[in-house]
């Protein structure tokens, strides 16, 4: 402990359904029902939250701006504390985090969302590759994924069969939970590109999560159980795929040294791993063994809304330690092709 | 005041394509030149380590590198996976690999497509060549493609001073994205009503005021908006400016004068230009109604009612 100046708790956490669209519903209209669900939880309302922070990607929708629109959900009248990142929300809960620490706010509420169904969202991710030698060839979320899956497998780290067992185990979790868009047996079906087959992929739909944070005994006040942040870090690796081993993830590894979790075991790990060759990377560099429970909400194989699926991770990992099911938990949560950038967070609960 | 119902919800194509320029540094541009050229250039970093595609800077130390190098358009695959149903702005039209390539003369790989005839013609280890483009503009597209090979290796990576005439000195990224866009139940209500000339907003349940058009949410109170309700179609300048600048591509003559109008039961202004009255009129507190012209989907502008001025005190909150 005593690794950062105050101790930060997540002392809520709601997701919505993830579902493959949502036509009916603007993207505020998904958002709120998140937003009251954790205000609720924690008694708080809009306007005594310290600060406000939001992940999400214009892109996904196709338009300018769009996270203004769900300003709306929050109730920003009076004037409030806010800001944005146009990554995934687990990147706003870093900012949220930083914010407290800081010692500006005590409290902030963190929420994200996508809604994938609008566009096709393996060539929308292709504008986030390097646009000089990349991009212009359009090498899609899962042909890159693949390549990384062949890297795998040439080194004799994970054959087909073990890939599939990765997703059969994740939407088999998924079962006991409501939210996920897979749960139970999927086909693991043909190539979507060799050597991943479908049952590799993620589901591909919307949805949306949120969190509150609190800092110290305000954090005892209003949850039972906080989920801690002992530690918490992020690093970046070279965008080019071709100066990187795609069976590893150092980047993952020195968040997680950063983080602290190597100094004690862990019991649950809820991992951002999109295709099933992920886990097997993200498994090695956390340095993962069988008794650890992996993924127990099914991971972003049973629902990975684009923005929202990594801070999913860090809410389903306080979820468990709120509830008991868990003492000492690591979340990850990734953006970019093939792992490119890892978020790494500790999540403990006091011990009794 | 009636419970939204829900209309079919609306739904229609959205392409959005936007032309990013960007301009090249030296070794970006020598690099895209040279695909021109026929030639692959990498970087050599202080290590002695050869870079293709090159860098300007060191991933590992952040020194800027420009130390060219030209290495083979042969190489070796090292990773690889086949891709069955090439997506439109591929580089094949037909079944291929993607493949991670090392040039011969490189340390680092090269992300193009190979073409073969199926996945079993493929493996981690085998040989290829470049295929160039029939026409080259300077970009990574200049490689059409990769394609098996099994001569000789090229040799080591030997100095190259970048230098070719009408260098290529920026590349224009053209992307096209589709989407089918839905505006969701509120704003699908909000349209529908519309082609019926009629305008409709919805009120939020808490602090009761009546969005127009309506998003679904109350920004003040943070609570769903559920109630529909009638607005206008009269209304009430709040607030104008006179536009003398003529729009391209709009045909309205200036000076004409624009304005928010707070339509009768509506809690904020539409905005909507003011005809039927000479531009020096228009003042707060005018009541005006809408005017539609055939097949519009909205009101065309709105035009004095003839009624007397609202009093200030009736419309001071909605400015
Ligand atoms: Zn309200």
């Amino acid at each position: 402990m005593a690794r950062y100046a105050r101790e930060v708790a997540v002392v809520a956490f709601a997701q919505s359904d993830h579902l493959r669209r949502t036509d009916e519903l603007s993207e505020v209209e998904m958002v709120m029902p998140v937003l009251h669900q954790v205000l609720a939880a924690t008694g708080l309302k809009a306007g005594e939250i310290g600060f406000t922070c939001s992940g999400s990607s214009d892109y996904l929708a196709g338009r300018a701006f769009s996270f203004t629109m769900t300003l709306d959900g929050v109730g920003a009248w009076p004037p409030i504390s806010e800001s944005h990142v146009e990554m995934d929300g687990a990147w706003a809960l870093y900012e949220a985090w930083v914010k407290i620490q800081t010692g500006e706010a005590d409290t902030a509420l963190v929420y994200s969302y996508g809604k994938s169904s609008p566009g096709s969202v393996r060539d929308v991710l292709t504008r986030q590759l390097d646009p000089y030698y990349v991009a212009p060839l359009w090498p899609d979320a899962v042909a890159l994924a693949a390549l990384q899956a062949q890297a795998l497998i040439d080194a004799g780290e994970a054959d087909e069969a073990a890939l599939a067992a990765v997703g059969a185990r994740s939407r088999d979790a998924a079962v006991a939970n409501p939210h996920a868009q897979l749960r139970g047996p999927v086909p693991q079906g043909d190539y979507q590109v060799r050597p991943l087959r479908t049952g590799d992929c993620p589901p591909i739909g919307d949805g949306a999560a949120a969190v509150v944070l609190a800092a110290g005994d305000l954090a005892r006040r209003l949850c039972e159980r906080p989920a801690w942040i002992t530690g918490i870090d992020h690093r970046i690796e070279a965008h080019s795929l071709g100066l990187r081993d795609l069976t590893d993830s150092p980047s993952t590894r020195l968040a997680a040294e950063h983080a602290g979790v190597f100094e004690a075991p862990v019991d649950t790990a809820e991992l951002h791993a999109p295709f099933s060759s992920q886990e097997v990377v993200l498994r090695k560099a956390l340095g993962l063994t069988d008794e650890v429970s992996v993924n127990p909400s099914g991971g972003a194989l049973a629902a990975n809304p684009m923005m929202a699926a990594g801070l999913i991770r860090i809410g389903e990992a306080a979820a468990r330690i709120h509830r008991g099911a868990s003492r000492r938990a690591v979340a990850h949560a990734t953006s970019g092709p093939c792992l490119q950038q890892n978020l790494v967070a500790v999540l403990e609960g006091d011990a009794r | 005041m009636t419970a939204a119902s829900p209309p079919e919800i609306l739904r229609a194509p959205l392409v959005v394509e936007f032309p990013f320029t960007r301009s090249l540094g030296p070794v970006q541009s020598a690099f895209l030149t040279g695909l021109r050229e026929g030639t692959v250039l990498g970087v050599k970093t202080s290590d002695g380590k050869v870079m293709v595609p090159p860098v300007e800077y060191d991933p590992v130390t952040a020194e800027e590198i420009r130390e060219l190098v030209e290495v083979g358009a042969t190489g070796t695959v090292t990773t690889w996976a086949w891709n069955d149903r090439p997506r439109s702005q591929q580089p094949l039209d037909t079944p291929f690999a993607w493949v991670l390539v090392r040039l011969d003369g490189a340390d680092t790989d090269l992300l193009h497509a190979l073409d073969a005839p199926g996945p079993d013609a493929v493996r981690t280890g085998m040989r290829v060549r470049v295929r160039w483009a029939a026409e080259r503009t300077g970009a990574i597209t200049d490689i059409a493609c990769f394609e098996p090979y099994d001569g000789p290796a090229g040799g080591e990576a030997v100095p190259h001073d970048g230098d070719f005439a009408d260098a290529v000195t920026g590349i224009v990224a053209e992307a096209r994205l589709d989407y089918v866009y839905s505006p969701g139940r509120a704003q699908t209500a909000y349209i529908a009503a519309l082609s019926e000339r009629r305008t409709v907003g919805e009120r939020c349940p808490s602090c009761h005021k009546v969005y127009v058009p309506p998003r679904g949410a109350c920004p003040t109170c943070g609570v769903a908006t559920t109630d529909r309700v009638e607005v206008g179609p009269a209304g009430t300048v709040t607030t104008y400016c006179i536009v003398n600048i003529k729009a391209k591509n709009l045909d309205i003559e200036v000076p004409y004068v624009y304005a928010h109008i707070a339509l009768d039961g509506a809690g904020l202004a539409l905005h909507g230009r003011i005809g039927g009255i000479p531009y020096d009129q228009v003042r707060m507190g005018l009541r005006v109604e809408p005017v539609w012209t055939e097949g519009g989907r909205h009101p065309d502008h709105y035009r004095p009612t003839g009624e007397p001025d609202a009093d200030y005190d009736a419309y001071k909150e909605l400015i």
